[in-house]
C-alpha cells in the first residue's frame, strides 16, 4: 500500500506540466489517432473537399449529367457572366446587404438592449426571457408560415385590421421588408440570449467601481461594460454577418427566392435543383459566398483562439 | 474607449425610454424600474403574439372566420388539426424527422466528444489547427458545398435495404451524415472547453491504475461531462429537426422529406385556408416547443456554454 500513498504526490508535482506527456503505449496511440481521424474524415470529406470542389467547378461549364471529363473549362467566364449578364445577381447582393444592415440596426440592437435590461434583477425576468427566445427554437421555414397569418392578402391580420389589400409576401416592392420583420422576431431573442450570457460573466466589481466614480448607467455601459464584452461583440458581429449571408429558408418557402426576394443562397440552389442545372455557374456563386464568409470566419477564429490561449 | 461597431447605437433608445437620471435615488430607481417593467411586459406580449395568434386561429372554423373576419370571436373547432394532419401526411413526415434527427444527434455527440477529449486531454501542437478545421466548417454557408455534395451523393450507390432510392440522394443517410459533419464543430468546441475544466489529476490517477486512453474517455470523462452533453443534445435536436436547406436539396422524393422541409410542399394545398396553415404550423412547432419548455435550462446552457467562451 505504501507506494500507492506516495504516488498522488508525485502526480501532483508533475501536474502543471500538462503538455509533457510520457510517450503513450502503442495501443493508446492508435486509439488517439482513431479518435481524431474518424471525425476528421467526416469533416474533410463532407465539408472541406466539397468546398474545394466548388472552387474547381466554378471555372468550368457543366450540366452535371455526364462524367467529370464532360466539363468544359472556361476560366473566369462564369464570374464575368454573373457580374454582367445574370439579372438576379446584383439585386441579390443588394438584398443580402439590406438583410445585414437591417439585422444590425433593429434586432441586434434590440436584443442587446433587452439583455442589458434583463441582466438586472427584475421581477418576471424569467418570463420575459422565455417570451423573447421562444421563437429561437422555431425554424425559419416555419416562421415563414406562421407570419403568413399576418401577411396573407385575403385572410391576413394586417389587411384585416387596416382594411388594405396588400400582398405582403408577393409584392416585390415590400416583400423583403415583410420577410425581414419575421426574421427579426427570431433574431432578437438569439442575440439577447448570447449577450445576456456574456453580461453575466462581467465582473460585478467593475460596475461598482464605475458607480463609485459617479458614472451614469449609460456611460458605465459604454465605457466599462462594452469594452469588456469585446469577444462577445465580435461573436455577435460574426453571427449577424453569417446569418444574413446564409439567408435561405424564409425566401425559399415563400417563392424560392424570386420576385423581390432574390438572395445569393437561393440563387445557388436555383442553379442546381431548378429547371436548368448549371453547375459551373452555381459553383461560382457559391465561391463568392464562401469568400465573403471566410473573412468573417477568420475574424471569429482569431477571437476564439485569443480567448483560448488566455483561458 | 468606446468601440465603433454598429451595435454602438443600442443604449440611446434606452435613454429615451427610461427617465434620464444618473442620481440613482430610491424613488427614481423605483420609477425607472416600473417603466422598464411596463416596456418589457408590452414587448414580451408582442413577441408571444404571433404564436398565440396561430394557436387561437388553428381552433377556428374557416367558414366562420371568412364570414365574420378574424377579429371576431367564435367558431371553435378541432377539425383543422384533423384535416391538416391527414392532408399533409404529418405522421409520415414526423417519422422521417425522427429517423434523421436521433441518429444524427447521437453520431454528432459521439464523434465530437472524441475529438474534444483528445483536445482537452493532450496538448499536441496541432490542437488549435484541428479545432479550427472543425469550427470553420461549422460556419461555412452550406450553399457553398451544395454542388459537389449533391453530385457526390448521386454517385454513391446504396443497397436497397438501406434506401429504396438506390443512391445517397433521397436517403436519410445523406441527411444524417451531412448534418453530423456540419454540427460537429460547435459541439467539439463546447465539449473540449467543458472537459478542460475537469481536474487533470483524475487522468493521472487513471493512468496509474493502468486505464487505457479509451477507458479514460468512455468511463471517466463521458460520465463527468453529462451536463454538457445534455445541453448540446437539446440544442442539436432542435437544430437538426429545424434543418431546412439540406433536406430541401438532397431529398426530392416527397414522401421522404422531414417535417420542416415538407412544409414547403404543403403550401399549395394550404394556401387558401389560413386556419389550416395555423394548425399545420402548430403541429410542426409542437415537438420543439415541448423540448424547449421541458429542457429550457439545458437549451440556454447549451447556447451560453458556446458563446461565453467564444
Amino acid at each position: 500500500m505504501a507506494h500507492i500513498d506516495e504516488a498522488p504526490q508525485q502526480a501532483a508535482a508533475a501536474a502543471p506540466k500538462q503538455g509533457r506527456e510520457k510517450r503513450l503505449p502503442a495501443r493508446d496511440r492508435i486509439t488517439v489517432i482513431l479518435m481524431v481521424t474518424v471525425p476528421l474524415l467526416f469533416v474533410l470529406l463532407l465539408v472541406w473537399v466539397p468546398a474545394l470542389g466548388s472552387v474547381a467547378l466554378s471555372f468550368g461549364k457543366w450540366n452535371g449529367f455526364g462524367d467529370l471529363d464532360t466539363i468544359e473549362w472556361v476560366g473566369f467566364q462564369n464570374y464575368r457572366d454573373i457580374a454582367t449578364i445574370y439579372p438576379p445577381f446584383w439585386p441579390a447582393i443588394q438584398h443580402n446587404l439590406i438583410w445585414l444592415g437591417f439585422l444590425f440596426l433593429f434586432p441586434t440592437v434590440l436584443g442587446i438592449l433587452l439583455a442589458v435590461v434583463l441582466d438586472r434583477e427584475m421581477r418576471g425576468s424569467r418570463f420575459y426571457q422565455t417570451a423573447f427566445y421562444m421563437p429561437v427554437v422555431l425554424s425559419l421555414a416555419l416562421i415563414g408560415f406562421i407570419w403568413q397569418l399576418f401577411y396573407s392578402r385575403d385572410q391576413g391580420l394586417i389587411n384585416d385590421v387596416f382594411g388594405t389589400q396588400v400582398d405582403w409576401y408577393g409584392d416585390p416592392e415590400i416583400n423583403l421588408w415583410a420577410v425581414l420583420l419575421a426574421t427579426a422576431w427570431r433574431h432578437t431573442g438569439y442575440i439577447m440570449l448570447i449577450y445576456l450570457a456574456g453580461l453575466k460573466g462581467v465582473d460585478a466589481s467593475l460596475r461598482e467601481a464605475a458607480a463609485v466614480d459617479g458614472a451614469g448607467e449609460v456611460r458605465t455601459f459604454f465605457n466599462v461594460i462594452f469594452p469588456v464584452m469585446r469577444p462577445i461583440n465580435m461573436v455577435v458581429v460574426v453571427i449577424v454577418v453569417i446569418e444574413s449571408l446564409r439567408a435561405f429558408d424564409l425566401v425559399w418557402v415563400i417563392n424560392k427566392g424570386r420576385n423581390g426576394l432574390e438572395v445569393i443562397g437561393a440563387l445557388v440552389a436555383q442553379n442546381v435543383i431548378g429547371e436548368a442545372t448549371r453547375y459551373g455557374f452555381g459553383s461560382a456563386l457559391a465561391v463568392i459566398m464562401m469568400l465573403i464568409s471566410s473573412i468573417f470566419i477568420t475574424i471569429y477564429l482569431r477571437t476564439v483562439f485569443r480567448e483560448e490561449r488566455r483561458g | 474607449m468606446t468601440y465603433e461597431t454598429p451595435v454602438a447605437a443600442a443604449p440611446s433608445s434606452a435613454v429615451a425610454s427610461a427617465p434620464r437620471s444618473d442620481g440613482g435615488g430610491v424613488a427614481l430607481g423605483r420609477r425607472r424600474g416600473t417603466v422598464a417593467t411596463v416596456i418589457m411586459a408590452v414587448l414580451a406580449l408582442v413577441w408571444l403574439f404571433p404564436l398565440l395568434w396561430a394557436l387561437v386561429n388553428s381552433f377556428r372554423e374557416y367558414d366562420y372566420t371568412q364570414a365574420n373576419g378574424y377579429l371576431s370571436f367564435g367558431g371553435w373547432t378541432f377539425s383543422n388539426y384533423e384535416e391538416a394532419w391527414t392532408r399533409a401526411n404529418f405522421g409520415l413526415h414526423m417519422k422521417n424527422s425522427f429517423l434523421v434527427t436521433v441518429p444524427a444527434v447521437l453520431l454528432t455527440l459521439w464523434l465530437s466528444s472524441m475529438v474534444a477529449f483528445v483536445l482537452a486531454r493532450f496538448s499536441y501542437r496541432f490542437n488549435l489547427t484541428l479545432l479550427g478545421v472543425f469550427l470553420a466548417a461549422n460556419l461555412l454557408p452550406p450553399q457553398a458545398l451544395l454542388i459537389p455534395v449533391f453530385r457526390m451523393f448521386r454517385e454513391i450507390p446504396l443497397p436497397y435495404f438501406m434506401s429504396d432510392s438506390g443512391s445517397m440522394l433521397n436517403s436519410f443517410w445523406a441527411l444524417i451524415l451531412v448534418n453530423t459533419a456540419f454540427q460537429m464543430g460547435f459541439c467539439t468546441f463546447v465539449l473540449s472547453n467543458y472537459m478542460k475544466t475537469l481536474p487533470y489529476e483524475i487522468y493521472e490517477s487513471a493512468q496509474l491504475d493502468g486505464a487505457s486512453v479509451w477507458r479514460q474517455y468512455w468511463q471517466l470523462t463521458m460520465p463527468l461531462v453529462r451536463p454538457a452533453l445534455a445541453a448540446l443534445a437539446t440544442l442539436e435536436v432542435t437544430w437538426i429537426y429545424n434543418e431546412f436547406f439540406w433536406a430541401t436539396v438532397l431529398i426530392q422524393q416527397g414522401d421522404k422529406l422531414p417535417v420542416t422541409s415538407a412544409l414547403n410542399n404543403l403550401r399549395g394545398q394550404f394556401f387558401t385556408d389560413t386556419n389550416l396553415v395555423a394548425a399545420g404550423s402548430i403541429i410542426v412547432a409542437l415537438p420543439v416547443l415541448v423540448v424547449f419548455f421541458a429542457l429550457q435550462k439545458q437549451f440556454v446552457a447549451g447556447l451560453t456554454l458556446g458563446s461565453t467562451k467564444g
